[in-house]
């Protein structure tokens, strides 16, 4: 073996190492919470309120709080994400304008999540008279994520191949035609990819709702979009931090944290399965 | 009805500060093959793109002069972009079918301009396989997605597809020239079934295509149309010494 590939096969071990570290990260951190939370979760735990100052009970509002945020927040950003995505890349020319809106855009995206929080509570709590509620809480994280959204949308309509638009501009379709019946059925999958994401994130910000919806301890549902609801991951930090009996509280820490990432990870599988049946009814050769 | 199915007057075209095409003056009459030659960057397909508007979505492109269809001067204020290219079917270089299944493939450029009697629908999209040549390789399967048919399957689908809505005008630009010889034969039996019903525009690089298919040919080069005649004449006695090496291989 010359000294050449020696030194090959040396770094490329270790690169691999390296990426098997990273794994590893996840695995441990995945294994731990689940550990740690596996023992409180039963059906009590998915389905009761929290009783005896969060110590036992379960946390049954805060699941249904953080699924009304993730769907209140995708409902306001998904489809403005997709528009303003839309009319960048498939409307707009190479301009100053197009420019700016993506510099802009990408700023948003750089903000950090706490400020969107105090933005929101400025604007949809106290200005707007909304006042702690699911929908200021769900326009705050809407807010949060449409950088992203309007990313990996324009991204998953660059990779439509021009050919198409061609081809159907050729047969005397308009460009809203284009767009609705070629372009955005092929994107769709990537579209989709985009949408996981900000579920994601939406799921598991904390910062935003704290100052906009997130209710310490509120032990019955939201019957409207005005109501306050706990949320999981504000949940897991009051468990944590600052509850009446933070020791006894610890394991239903871990039961929440598990949850939330549960929640995060059927979300993810179910995304990619209809991603992927998508997929397949517009399959590229 | 006008004498010819194309005029193009004075037409000089730009790209930026580029001149692509300069004074050309051109006609195709109806029920004809045109087949459009020269070197790489003669301007050919920027013409056959001036029929369909096509170059109306390239950024920085201007001309003078004017172009008809059936008499019609189609850039005139009160031209439909999307009407014309309905009437101006075209078919690329590299097949560019949608991934969707063979007969919404061709039912699409009925959809998007109004028809939805499904009837109707039908009967044209089978009416168009037909006349694309692909009935016999594909009727079992048409609800299939057309990715999954060959290159010169794709290529016969995309023509099928500008036949559903009735063009009055079709145009090639080099159809032939991503496919295999037998595809390539079958498209070129194709065309020649075509012009009985159709004017066809085709843009080559191969002679050989152009002597088979066309009834005229015009030759270009540098953004000129250096001639154009009946086909026979142009490859054997050119009026132009550049189209003369041209066609004999000497250069291009």
């Amino acid at each position: 073996m010359t000294r050449k590939q020696l030194k090959q096969i040396i770094a490329f071990n270790f690169f691999r190492l390296v990426s098997l570290m990273v794994v590893c990260i996840l695995f441990i951190i995945l294994g731990f919470i689940m550990l740690k939370g596996i023992k409180v979760i039963n059906w009590e735990f998915l389905t009761a309120m929290p009783k005896d100052g969060m110590t036992g009970g379960g946390i049954f509002p805060a699941i249904v709080g953080t699924l009304c945020l993730i769907a209140g927040s995708m409902i306001f950003a998904f489809p403005i994400g997709v528009m303003s995505a839309i009319y960048m890349n498939e409307y707009l020319k190479e301009s100053f304008l197009k420019k700016f809106i993506r510099t802009m855009t990408n700023n948003l995206a750089g903000i950090p999540s706490i400020v969107f929080g105090l933005f929101g509570m400025a604007l949809f709590v106290n200005t707007l008279k909304f006042g702690d509620s699911i929908i200021a809480g769900s326009l705050t994280l809407g807010l949060m994520v449409l950088p992203v959204i309007i990313r990996t949308t324009e991204e998953a309509l660059k990779s439509v191949d021009d050919s198409l638009r061609i081809g159907s501009y050729a047969l005397g379709a308009t460009r809203l035609q284009t767009i609705s019946k070629v372009v955005i059925p092929v994107a769709m999958p990537n579209i989709l990819t985009g949408l996981i994401l900000s579920i994601g994130r939406v799921s598991g910000e904390t910062a935003p709702i704290l100052f906009t919806v997130a209710a310490y301890f509120l032990p019955k549902l939201p019957s409207g979009i005005f109501d306050q609801v706990m949320a999981l991951p504000y949940h897991l930090y009051v468990l944590t931090t600052s509850g009446t009996n933070m020791e006894q509280a610890r394991p239903m820490a871990y039961g929440t944290a598990f949850v939330l990432i549960m929640i995060v990870l059927i979300l993810n599988l179910l995304a990619n399965l209809i991603r992927r049946i998508a997929g397949k009814k517009t399959k590229m050769n | 009805m006008p004498d010819y199915k194309v005029e193009v007057k004075n037409l000089d075209l730009f790209y930026g500060d580029f001149q692509a095409l300069k004074k050309i003056n051109f006609t195709a009459e109806p029920n004809t093959v045109t087949a459009f030659i020269g070197p790489s960057g003669c301007g050919k397909s920027t013409l056959l793109r001036m029929f369909n508007r096509m170059n109306d979505l390239i950024d920085g492109v201007h001309f003078t002069g004017e172009v008809y269809i059936d008499g019609n001067d189609i850039f005139a204020k009160n031209i439909d972009v999307d009407n014309l290219r309905k009437t101006v079917g075209m078919v690329f270089q590299k097949p560019n079918p949608f991934p969707k299944s063979i007969f919404e493939n061709v039912a699409y450029g009925l959809r998007v301009n109004g028809v939805s009697d499904k009837h109707f629908i039908e009967k044209k999209v089978i009416d168009s396989i037909k006349k694309a040549a692909l009935w016999d390789e594909v009727k079992d399967k048409l609800k299939k997605s057309a990715m999954e048919l060959s290159g010169g399957q794709q290529q016969r689908l995309c023509i099928a597809r500008a036949l559903a809505v009735e063009p009055a005008l079709i145009l090639m630009d080099e159809p032939a020239s991503a496919l295999d010889p037998i595809s390539t034969g079958k498209i070129e039996d194709l065309i020649f079934e075509l012009k009985n019903q159709y004017s066809i525009i085709i843009v080559t690089h191969n002679m050989q295509q152009a002597g088979r298919v066309s009834d005229y040919t015009a030759f270009f080069y540098m953004g000129e149309l250096v001639e154009w005649n009946k086909t026979k004449t142009i490859f054997t006695s050119p009026d132009d010494i550049r189209t003369q090496n041209y066609i004999t291989g000497r250069f291009g």
